[in-house]
């Protein structure tokens, strides 16, 4: 019998499969509990360079056109539904159904689908023209933030992560997550499709870790425009108190969220890492 | 161009020994004095209003409202408590029941009530206005109550197409909004809390900043003859412990905050707890660019539009003018000249332009500002204007060859105060635009479309003014990027950021 | 429009700069909210009188309306304390009725639109032959048009060839150079052309706005485009150059407002009627109106003064 090669788990940041810098790992059991792998258990340290490898690539993917990042997030969709098997095995191995494995998987390449085509409609529907009473044009906008920090929820652990993530990289954002604590190995998956999926190098950054640990940078970074989490109380009032220091957006995801219905994915989570920029000009020869 | 940077073409196109031409800006035609001599019908002392009623303070303490135009105690105004703040959180709460259940047709003939009110007694409110806060009464006049009262217009008729809101989902209004505002501009900045919050069908607790408080508490006058619903609408007065217990209060759903970013913090680390929804409308250190090939006396009168407009007490202030080096030297001689015709003065003579420091304390704030600018080398320009002997005077003041670590070019002063660096290249112009913790505002002079938009798209800031500065309107949406805060006030945008979706 | 021409404007453009049309019109809206009361009102409505050009420029122009026109300017109103008024302004043909009427000692001088007003189209000599005609008839200063098409065509150096020909033709007499400004489309037209014609004339000529006789005269908008040129020019070359916004000033409102605009950009130097006049006909009458309602505190009936149009 062939003994099988097994996988170094590496998380994806700026592009390339990192292990922490610490050199630290925490021991991961699948669902039988037998041992799996080891996963990098990333520090502040490591976040901070996440968030600097997310800040040089955020110009370029906001410059790039709605239609190119449409067809990027599609083209992630198609990678996800590529390895839809291995996905689903995974999910399976960590103590999902077979059906309740294949039904997240499905509903994250549905995801990624249905916000690939708001990239060139969501300004059409948040943005107008205003009827000012003085001789301008006046229109509003919107522009990405910057750099977001996400917080997915433990579970579902792939879906919770690609509801997160998909609406802020739509408008142009790039992002620093941090995935499942207790299942963060279909994270590592995503990150494999994430860079064969066209999406530039930096624009989402996966941390494996622990939210202890990693909460209180995501907290105080001054350089994460904004915060999109699905975390407990405790969590939230951490985030909150760091984001008042620099003014960040804080948006947080209820724990009563069914990440399956309807409402987990709409033009509003894309609006909610948006900045509104209104310009005036006279109207004059 | 040789008329634009003249300084160094002068001597070889005007014959030696001549004196240099300049321009007389003196005194043989002088306006005699042109006070508006409306009566703003003060009365001596202003209670509370709560639940639909003026109410004296539980403490029965009373703090005086000040004329900073010439120091005079103008009113009496009521100082609430945590037990004030209580009882109008009560009566609001009882108003939700009410006011939410209103047809959105029926709510919106009593905010259209409201803009008919004040429109009717504009006169008098300007006046009221300029008395309480020090601003020039044409600003008052031509800009303050007006614009309010379009804000309440233009609202108005949001409250029955509420469903156009927010394509593919309903909206519900939130409940009890806490609201607090700062004193540049008193009752305009409550125009712009309480018309989007009515027509979605919250109710209010707004608290004024204690030293323009009285246009608030007459507008509570124009609230109660539009035949509003008990609590739909209270006005708490005081002090700093009085806006943190209506942002704090448990039964406030909602809180949105206009000024500065320090306090904008601390309010955010006091809700960091909760789960209260926010708006904020903090500070800005807005760059103003000028390219060499600008219309350059309309972006001078922008420039002076920018930073003298109600004594530069405006968070979106033009108070870095950036200018491109070709023609730095012109534009700076052009702004000189037109600073030298503002009349400085009686807020409520028709004719002035720039009128009193709002307090003592923010004259204060001002002069320190300015001092720091002198220490650190900056070149100062001030006209020789004549001040008042009493009130709270500045001179409109200028510092050219600023570099950015200046503390002029990095705090905002809100004053009037201009701050003139210079620059090179687009890129150069961008950069020392966005190095900052502020996004509030920006300003561009160019003749050339495609830079206007390059410029509009690169500079990170919630409103950007091309060609023009200082326009606001009910239906273009207000607000800022990074530590200028969150959230937008007027427009479509605005109005969402009054409701849930459900 | 050639491209030809819109190389020449864009070169000047680029030396003399731009004008926002929605900016200038925000920036003399300022002047309508000045307030002017008691003395410096009176003040400046006599100075307003003091800068008019008494005109009248009709066909039907006869040798006795001159002289009426003339008796009016020098003593305007009787029972007021009141100066005279500028200078009378009258087609050539008119001018030897208007020295008859004024007499050779006198501070009213006379103005003529010479120069095929207000088209211009007539051969360059026919004009330059009207203008010397005019000036040996007694005429103190000129009123010329310039050449429209040239200009609008990029041809500068023909329009300012001819305005110099016509500074030749005048000898001692004041010039008067009349943009047309609602012939030159742009604001930023306007500023161009005072430009070039501020470069050929002498101190203390003039560049004015209209002739009076199309859809569009002095405004508040095109009277700033042009003094704010006057002032460029005289912080450039020390050469002050006069300003004449003429046609649709009527009220004395309206001329407050435009010498508002004249003190907070020009300043003291040019609140005199040497660089500083009105080209009007009805203005006078409302000046004076205001000024006796000033002096007596009743508001005045129109048919009180002399030559008043409105009879009803």
């Amino acid at each position: 019998m062939r003994l099988p090669i097994t996988k170094t788990p590496k998380p994806y940041v700026g592009g390339a499969f990192i292990r922490s810098e610490s050199g630290r790992t925490f021991p991961l059991k699948d669902a039988a509990g037998n041992f799996f792998a080891h996963i990098p258990q990333c520090t502040r340290k490591d976040l901070r360079n996440a968030v600097e490898a997310a800040a040089k690539a955020g110009p370029g993917w906001a410059k790039r056109t709605a239609y190119n990042r449409g067809q990027i997030l599609y083209r992630l969709g198609e990678m996800v539904e590529a390895r839809r098997t291995e996905l689903i095995d995974t999910l399976v191995r960590f103590g999902a159904t077979k059906s309740a494995a294949a039904k997240e998987v499905d509903a994250c390449s549905d995801r990624l689908v249905y916000y690939a085509g708001w990239t060139d409609k969501y300004e059409q529907v948040l943005g107008n023209v205003n009827p000012v009473a003085s001789s301008h044009f006046n229109f509003t906008v919107t522009e990405p933030m910057g750099v977001i920090g996400v917080i997915a929820p433990d579970a579902p652990a792939l879906l919770g992560l690609v509801s997160l993530i998909a609406p802020v990289i739509a408008s142009g954002n790039t992002v620093v997550a941090e995935v499942s604590e207790t299942n963060p190995y279909p994270a590592i998956l995503l990150g494999e499709m994430l860079a064969t999926s066209d999406l530039p190098g930096g624009v989402v950054n996966l941390l494996t870790g622990f939210r202890k640990e990693l909460v209180p940078t995501f907290a105080t970074h001054t350089h994460l425009r904004g915060i999109s989490a699905a975390v407990g109380e405790a969590d939230r009032k951490t985030l909150r108190l760091g984001a008042a220091e620099s003014v960040k957006r804080v948006h947080f995801a209820g724990e009563a969220t069914d990440w399956f219905s309807a409402k987990a994915q709409d033009l509003y989570a894309i609006r909610d890492f948006v900045e509104f920029k209104t310009t005036w000009h006279p109207v004059g020869a | 161009m040789s008329i634009l940077t003249s300084e160094n073409k002068r001597p070889t196109k005007r014959s030696a020994g001549r004196p240099l031409p300049e321009l007389i800006f003196g005194d043989l035609w002088e306006f005699d004095p042109a006070p508006e001599t409306a009566d703003p019908k003060l009365k001596p002392r202003y209670d509370l209003f709560i639940g639909g009623r003026f109410v004296a303070p539980v403490s029965g303490k009373y703090f005086d409202s000040i004329n900073p135009a010439n120091e005079t105690k103008l009113a009496e105004i009521a100082q609430a408590n945590a037990a004030d703040v209580d009882a109008a959180y009560a009566a609001a709460q009882k108003g939700f029941a009410v006011w939410s259940k209103l047809p959105g047709k029926e709510r919106a003939k009593y905010i259209y009530r409201l803009a008919r009110l004040l429109q009717d007694r504009a006169r008098e409110f300007a006046v009221a206005e300029t008395m309480d806060g020090g601003k020039p009464i044409k600003e008052s006049r031509d800009f303050d109550v007006p614009m309010a009262a379009a804000h309440f217009f233009y609202h108005a008729g949001w409250a029955d197409k509420l469903e156009y809101v927010a394509p593919g989902r309903k909206v519900a209004p939130l409940g009890v909004v806490g609201q607090v505002i700062p004193w540049n501009f008193p009752l305009l900045m409550m125009a712009w809390k309480l018309a989007p919050a009515l027509a979605m069908g919250n109710t209010i607790v707004i608290k004024p900043a204690e030293t323009t408080s009285v246009t608030a508490l007459k507008f509570a006058e124009i609230v109660q003859d539009a035949g509003f619903p008990a609590g739909v609408v209270n006005i708490v007065t005081g002090f700093g412990d009085t806006g943190a217990a209506v942002l704090n209060h448990p039964a406030a759903v909602k809180v949105a905050f206009t000024g500065s970013t320090e306090v904008g913090k601390i309010i955010m680390r006091s809700l960091a707890g909760t789960d209260k929804k926010m708006t904020m409308e903090l500070g800005g250190k807005a760059a103003n660019i000028v390219f060499d090939d600008a219309p350059l006396d309309q972006a001078v009168e922008g420039i002076v539009n920018g930073i003298f407009f109600n004594q530069g007490h405006v968070c979106c202030a033009g108070s870095r003018l950036l200018v491109h080096e070709p023609v730095a030297a012109a534009v700076l001689a052009k702004l000189k000249t037109r600073i030298r015709t503002l009349r400085v003065g009686d807020p409520l003579d028709k004719n002035t332009d720039i009128g009193a420091i709002n307090s003592r304390e923010q004259l204060t704030r001002i002069e320190k500002l300015v001092a720091s600018g002198v220490k650190e080398g900056a070149d100062m320009f001030q006209p020789a204007c004549k001040l008042p002997t009493k009130g709270y005077y500045f001179r409109p003041t200028v510092f050219s060859g600023v570099s950015m670590s200046h503390r002029i070019a990095r705090e905002e002063i809100f004053g009037p105060v201009l701050s003139v660096l210079t620059f090179r290249t687009l890129d150069e112009a961008v950069e020392k635009a966005n190095n900052t913790a502020y996004g509030l505002s920006a300003g561009v002079w160019t003749d050339k479309g495609s830079r206007i938009l390059k410029m509009s798209t690169e500079l990170k800031a919630g409103v950007v003014w091309a060609n023009t500065y200082n326009k606001f309107d009910p239906t273009s949406p207000f607000g800022g990027y990074k530590e200028s805060g969150f959230g937008r006030e007027g427009g479509r945008q605005g109005l969402l950021d009054y409701c849930k979706l459900v | 429009m050639s491209s030809g021409s819109n190389a020449a404007f864009r070169r000047l453009f680029n030396e003399i700069g731009t004008v926002d049309q929605v900016g200038i019109e925000e920036r003399v809206a300022k002047y309508t909210t000045r307030s002017i009361k008691k003395a410096a009102k009176v003040q400046g409505l006599k100075l307003a009188v003091t800068m008019v050009d008494l005109t009248t420029l009709e066909g039907k122009d006869t040798p006795g309306k001159v002289a009426s026109l003339c008796q009016k300017a020098l003593a305007p109103h009787d029972g007021l304390d009141c100066p005279q008024v500028a200078a009378v302004c009258v087609y050539p043909a008119m001018v030897r009725h208007a020295r008859r009427a004024l007499g050779e000692d006198t501070a009213v001088r006379i103005a003529s639109v010479a120069t095929a007003f207000p088209s211009g189209q007539a051969p360059l000599r026919t004009r330059l032959a009207e203008v010397k005609a005019a000036v040996a008839d007694g005429a103190d200063e000129i009123d010329m048009v310039i050449n429209r098409g040239a200009f609008l065509a990029g041809e500068f150096q023909e329009m300012q060839d001819e305005i110099a020909a016509v500074v030749q033709a005048c000898g001692d007499a004041t010039l008067k150079v009349i943009l047309e400004v609602s012939e030159l489309e742009t604001y930023d037209k306007i500023r161009a052309a005072s430009f070039l014609a501020m470069r050929v004339i002498r101190p203390g000529d003039f560049i004015k706005t209209s002739t009076g006789k199309t859809s569009l005269n002095a405004t508040l908008g095109n009277n700033q485009v042009m003094i704010e040129a006057i002032r460029d020019f005289y912080l450039e070359t020390g050469t002050p150059i006069a300003m004449k916004p003429a046609g649709g000033i009527r009220t004395a409102k309206q001329a407050l407002q435009f010498l508002i605009a004249v003190k907070e950009t020009l300043g003291d130097e040019w609140l005199n009627n040497t660089r500083y006049r009105f080209g009007a006909s009805s203005l006078l009458n409302d000046l004076l109106r205001q000024l006796e309602k000033e002096k007596t505190g009743a508001y005045q009936a129109p048919y009180y003064f002399s030559e008043a149009a409105e009879s009803y």
